[in-house]
């Protein structure tokens, strides 16, 4: 028995480690350079790094990782110098890179003019975006690609100090996963610039979110394989300037995003806003909505519940609220509407020391053409705070 | 005696041309190792410098097909001597550790005639394993395309149209994209509603393919004649064939809530009323996925009608628009009553 059980051992011990974890790097000069990438991507091996070699690749392909523990990294993401994933030409498949394997690491490479999203991650455990930039480089269009990062269902994802910039949709979206850190990033020049979608536990901050349409939001809809978002805390982050005219498609529930929106709650349980710094937005710093389409759920919860908003920092908002009746409430308050909006529905306590304005709308099947605009006190006891995301070690150490 | 008797027989019967000697089935050990083989001869799938199937495969059609860019298509199933294949519950066929499925895709005029790419689905011992191989210029043999590779088509559509197109060769884990099923790589095509073995039911060895046939009591209509199913049948039959193995809770786009199985039920989550989710330029400025009685305002069907990689579906395998199949789903939406969600 013994003589057996050793051999099996060793061999366990030999997957886990593998010992001729290797470097597979690609040039960007190679002729058939992206069929060359992506077969180094299917030939890499658990513990593997692809290093993508600097300068511009032409790619006219969507790339795909199915390989766990893999690492994809560049040169850096700067033009002339990093490794650029060029799109401008994709014939085929819905996004730049597809990862669909746990414990990926990708890094230090830009992905540009992508025609779907820019990076896709799903059923992607562990996956840290790290020093990335992706962007459409012609600037806020509705021909964009929708989403520039876009981890979904997945279980602990960490996406660190990125850059995105002209997505039609949302910069980074993280859509029905769990235990979720998105900070130290840049969302510029998006329709939302980071958007957090049907999720559980997630931690939004140290990031800056400027002249997007929206600047963060935490977002739960209906038919949704995973719903009921909540315990999301948006923290610390700069959100100004949020003043690009909404160039989504139409039909898209970002459509809906009013331009100047700095932080907008749709529905979800638990969200906490505190300690940012909110400028310049033209619709609200803060917006708290319920979601007012009708919806074939039963097991759907359209109402935003326990929000809390607290020692924000607020500068000039609510100048050119960009909806409804909008500018006819700024007229009668004397030209601006509060920095933060409610449409009334839900509950929201509102510690911080600026005027909130409810649009007296409990019912989410009541039409906004009802509102009943009105200042609301929302000053109150804060639930208890959130423990707040720990992601296991092994993705910090990625970034260390 | 006998041995050497039936020998001479099957010599003579091969002579004289009747009947071919019966060949030996596949390379069982290139199926069942755990290499990638650069040729695909190594299997012994086809006659040897051809792309014509040794007899001891079994080859299959469905009642609808999956839509490739008009591509007509070989399949063939490969069970090892001494194991079957059997039918589960809910009416997918389980292939024992050891068997192969073979497909093959080609347009008339295209090559002479010959495939461009053959995929091979391998059921080895840890799983199911894509490989997809593109036939060589002197169609003699085809060489692995591991990372996919776009070769230039050219071919007349049904309606007359001539098309040259950039085909798409899918990459090893393309082919997992739409073969998925939790992460993991299973067959799509061969299933007991959709699975249309026509003669092949005759073969004398059929039985050791399958311990039963593997045919469902209420099988899926053939998408384009009227006279195997209604119009709402064949258009779920399009539907499932097309776009279920993906849109299922399970597969690659279960994200979407948009789930397009012939069993999901009629509802938000068959695209009725459903507003987009992450469907980005998909949506064409379109609330719903399928807006009853108003095609031209259901963006299911502008994504079909789409080539754009950021807005068609489905995202893989398709070069052109099936202008045939997309007029089904428009008829079919089309006669949806407007209230009825």
């Amino acid at each position: 028995m013994r003589v057996l059980f050793l051999p099996i051992a060793a061999a366990v011990a030999v997957a886990a480690t593998p010992a001729a974890a290797k470097t597979i790097s690609v040039s960007a000069a190679t002729p058939d350079a992206n069929e060359k990438l992506q077969e180094a991507l299917i030939l890499a091996e658990p513990g593997d790094v692809v290093e993508l070699g600097a300068g511009v690749w032409k790619l006219t392909d969507g790339l795909s990782l199915d390989v766990d523990n893999v690492t994809l990294r560049g040169a850096g993401v700067k033009d002339g110098e990093g490794s650029i994933l060029d799109f401008s030409g994709q014939q085929g498949a819905g996004e730049g890179l597809l990862v669909t394997s746990d414990d990926v690491l990708l890094t230090d490479f830009a992905v540009l003019n992508t025609r779907g999203d820019g990076i896709k991650s799903k059923d992607a455990n562990r996956i840290v975006y790290h020093r990335l930039r992706v962007e459409w480089t012609a600037g806020p269009k509705e021909t964009n690609g929708a989403y520039g990062i876009y981890p979904v269902e997945s279980r602990d994802v960490l996406i660190d100090s990125v850059y995105v910039r002209g997505a039609s949709d949302a910069g980074i979206y993280v859509g029905q996963s769990k235990n979720v850190v998105v900070r130290d990033s840049i969302a510029k020049e998006n329709v939302a610039g980071i958007e957090i979608e049907n999720c559980y536990d997630a931690d939004v901050h140290d990031n800056i979110a400027v002249q997007n349409s929206g600047g963060i939001l935490v977002f739960d809809l209906p038919s949704l394989p995973q719903q009921g978002g909540h315990n999301v805390r948006v923290f610390d982050n700069i959100v100004q300037d949020n003043s690009t005219p909404n160039f989504a498609p139409k039909g898209n529930i970002v459509a809906s995003v009013p331009t100047g929106t700095g932080v907008l709650v749709m529905a979800n349980r638990r969200v906490e806003i505190f300690g940012n710094a909110l400028e310049n937005n033209g619709t609200a710093n803060v917006m708290i909505v319920g979601y007012r389409y009708p919806y074939d759920d039963a097991k759907y919860q359209p109402l935003p519940q326990d929000i809390l908003v607290r020692d924000n920092v607020h500068g000039k908002a609510g100048f050119a609220p960009a909806f409804p009746g909008g500018a006819e409430m700024a007229a009668a308050m004397g030209g601006a509407i509060p920095p933060v909006l409610w449409d009334g529905a839900g509950s929201a306590v509102v510690n911080d020391d600026v005027g909130v304005l409810s649009l007296g709308l409990p019912d989410v099947s009541t039409p906004q053409s009802e509102a009943q605009p009105s200042p609301a006190d929302l000053k109150g006891d804060a639930p208890a705070t959130l423990p707040g995301v720990t992601l296991p070690a092994s993705m910090e150490a990625k970034v260390q | 005696m006998r041995r050497i008797a039936a020998a001479l027989a099957a010599a003579l019967l091969c002579a004289s041309g009747a009947v071919a000697v019966p060949e030996a089935g596949p390379n069982q050990a290139a199926i069942d190792g755990d290499a990638m083989p650069r040729k695909l001869s190594e299997f012994g799938i086809f006659r040897a410098g051809t792309s014509e199937p040794v007899d001891a495969l079994l080859g299959y059609t469905l009642h609808t097909p999956l839509f490739s860019d008009y591509a007509q298509k070989q399949r063939l199933i490969w069970v090892p001597p001494g194991k079957q294949a059997t039918l589960s519950d809910d009416g997918h066929i389980d292939f024992p550790v050891g068997s192969m499925i073979v497909k093959s895709f080609g347009w008339p005029g295209q090559n002479g005639g010959r495939p461009v790419e053959t995929r091979l689905l391998l059921h080895r011992a840890d799983g199911w394993t894509a490989l997809p191989y593109i036939w060589d210029a002197d169609g003699k043999d085809a060489t692995l395309a591991i990372a996919g590779r776009r070769v230039p088509v050219t071919f007349k559509a049904p309606d007359g149209a001539m098309h040259s197109i950039p085909y798409a060769v899918p990459n090893k884990n393309q082919c997992k994209e739409c073969h998925s099923k939790a992460g993991e790589i299973v067959p799509i095509g061969p299933k007991a509603a959709n699975i249309n073995f026509e003669n092949a039911l005759d073969r004398h060895d059929f039985a050791r393919f399958f311990a039963e046939p593997p045919i469902s009591a209420d099988p899926m209509p053939q998408w384009d004649d009227p006279a195997s199913g209604t119009l709402e049948r064949r258009a779920r039959a399009y539907l499932d064939v097309n776009c279920g193995h993906c849109h299922n809770p399970q597969g690659s786009a279960s994200n979407s809530g948009l789930f397009l199985r012939w069993t999901d039920p009629k509802g938000v989550s068959l695209g009725i009323g459903k507003r987009p989710t992450a469907a980005g330029r998909g949506s064409g400025g379109m609330e719903f996925a399928i807006k009853p009685g108003d095609p031209d305002h259901s963006f299911l069907i502008y994504r079909l009608e789409s080539l754009d990689p950021g807005i068609a579906m489905p995202e893989l395998g398709r070069s052109t628009v099936h202008r045939e199949g997309v007029a089904l789903l428009r008829q079919w939406i089309a006669q949806m009553p407007k209230d009825g969600h």
